[in-house]
């Protein structure tokens, strides 16, 4: 279980102190699959990051089954079990896709067999990527792909993906949807996903929305989504822009 | 053989024990064993220190291993070794449509701080159709090198030259390289990647020109590291309409998102950097 209690984060800019998030509770339940999801800007990926350690929290607790990891390095979070997908990935010149799904499993002689499995399951091709260097050469779908296969590799307990349909094709996330669908049918890990698209939304078990930094609604999907749909189609059903903003 | 050679031997030339085939093994300024093959000769020169190496016409699949060992501090070496290849001409000279890889590793134990020295200098002309692949690494080890290079490319002769560098302590490099494109369809790529980590200086001075129809690509790529100093100086200059010429040069620190990447999967972050250091230099 996943327990934030007050999670609040400031920084200090030119214009003076900004609020990212304003005192964040949420409780997350073993091996559900939550989707946080919320205009941009409105604090996600700052509370994924916050949850994998990346962000430190101006105030506020995070317990992981109910361990206080609120001043846990990143690694001691990573080794308890906590796994983050990056919304923009890093390059690695030299690094092979090979060495870094090593890393990730922890068992830097992984088969290419291996590889190959955590590969497939995010649509690649597999025996044309596992010797490709993780440089320039590959495009930001292909990473993007690859940062996921790096997280099922890591087989934690907590699986959080930022945007992970941003920048794949319509093939690719076809066969994504159904890789967070078996995850999630064999109830190892709890999967916390930010996303904006419908498919992964329907695929929830509870949606959170989150907005100026706050938790503005937090539901079963069933209560949740039909509000979701609501403010999608804006103005015309007499919503304030406002609104619709929250939802896009 | 003593342990640290045979450590040092495994480190640079990934040998375990004596090579087979032809090799000359030079220690500390001195020969130290040397076996010639039916296809590959070596012989002393007698006018000046070195090693004349003659590689038959025809020769395919085998190695010549040259591992120069210093266990000594205060040597500087400076020896003439010539590789006659194929019909005989002089230095390293590769004839017409023969193919080579020339693999020149350094790798030093110890803190940077003493005094060994080494100025290689390579020589290669490239007659039509030849190619030659160079691949010098010197991973620590080495106080202060002025590596110089010079490459003469003929027609559709394609030179290949990666340098791997790795200084510390307060190590000085300096790698410098002309590389001539004379013939038609000539072709050069040089990839430069080094990482200066402390109070080492590296400095790169690759310069390619082209006088013909041809291609080069110079691309140098530096990781540097606390008070380490990194200069690359690429020059290309095309006297020719149709010579195609590229220079790519970046130098930087370790990016903080590839650190964070490999410590959200569990690495600390000094693994992290060291992971990344190496994928650099693979």
């Amino acid at each position: 279980m996943l327990e934030l209690k007050g999670i609040t984060y400031q920084v200090e800019d030119d214009h003076g102190q900004m609020d990212i998030l304003r005192g964040i509770d949420l409780t997350i339940k073993p091996h559900s699959f939550v989707v946080l999801t919320g205009p941009n800007g409105g604090g996600k990926t700052t509370l994924a990051k916050v949850i994998m350690g990346i962000v430190k929290p101006t105030e506020g607790q995070i317990l992981w089954n109910g361990e206080d990891i609120t001043y846990k390095t990143l690694s001691e979070r990573a080794k308890l079990g906590v796994s983050y997908g990056f919304q923009q990935p890093p390059r690695f010149k030299g690094l092979r896709v090979r060495d870094i799904l090593g890393i990730a499993a922890g068992n830097r002689n992984l088969s290419r067999d291996v590889c190959c499995q955590y590969l497939t399951q995010v649509g690649l091709c597999a025996a044309d990527y596992v010797d490709r260097e993780m440089d320039a050469s590959l495009s930001g779908g292909e990473i993007k792909r690859i940062e996921i296969a790096t997280i099922l590799a890591r087989s934690s307990g907590l699986l959080i993906f930022d945007e992970p349909e941003a920048g794949i094709d319509l093939w690719s996330f076809a066969k994504l949807t159904e890789t967070f669908k078996d995850i999630h049918d064999k109830r190892d890990s709890t999967i916390l996903v930010i996303s904006h698209q419908e498919r992964i939304i329907n695929l929830a078990d509870e949606i959170v929305v989150i907005s100026g930094g706050k938790v503005t609604r937090q539901g079963p999907k069933a209560e949740v989504f039909p509000y979701l749909m609501d403010t999608i189609d804006g103005c015309s059903r007499g919503m304030s822009c406002g609104l619709l903003a929250e939802a896009n | 053989m003593a342990q640290i050679d045979t450590r040092l031997l495994r480190e640079i030339a990934e040998l375990e024990g004596t090579p087979k085939g032809a090799y000359n093994i030079r220690k500390n300024g001195k020969l130290d064993s040397r076996a010639s093959t039916a296809n590959i000769q070596i012989i002393s020169k007698e006018d000046q220190p070195g090693i004349d190496i003659h590689v038959k016409p025809g020769t395919r699949g085998e190695s010549i291993h040259i591992p120069v060992i210093i266990t000594e501090s205060g040597w500087s070496e400076l020896v003439y070794n010539d590789f006659f290849m194929h019909d005989g001409l002089h230095t390293f000279h590769v004839g017409a449509n023969s193919k080579v890889r020339y693999v020149e590793r350094h790798y030093g134990e110890g803190e940077g701080t003493g005094a060994r020295i080494m100025n290689p200098q390579t020589v290669v002309n490239l007659e039509k159709g030849a190619s030659i692949q160079l691949d010098t690494s010197q991973i620590r080890g080495v106080d202060s090198t002025r590596r110089y290079t010079k490459v003469t490319v003929g027609e559709g002769a394609e030179a290949v030259i990666t340098e791997k560098l790795l200084t510390h302590g307060k190590q000085f490099a300096e790698s410098e390289m002309d590389i001539f494109l004379e013939g038609e369809e000539a072709s050069a790529r040089v990839i430069s990647r080094s990482v200066a980590q402390d109070g080492s200086e590296q400095v790169f001075y690759p310069r390619v020109v082209g006088n013909s129809h041809c291609f080069g690509h110079v691309q140098c790529d530096a990781i540097i590291m606390n008070q380490a100093k990194v200069k690359a100086i690429p020059a290309i200059s095309a006297n020719h309409t149709d010579a195609q010429l590229i220079h790519e040069a970046a130098i930087g620190r370790i990016a903080g998102d590839q650190i964070l990447k490999l410590m959200t999967l569990g690495l600390t972050e000094a693994e992290a950097e060291e992971e990344i250091l190496n994928g650099f230099l693979r």
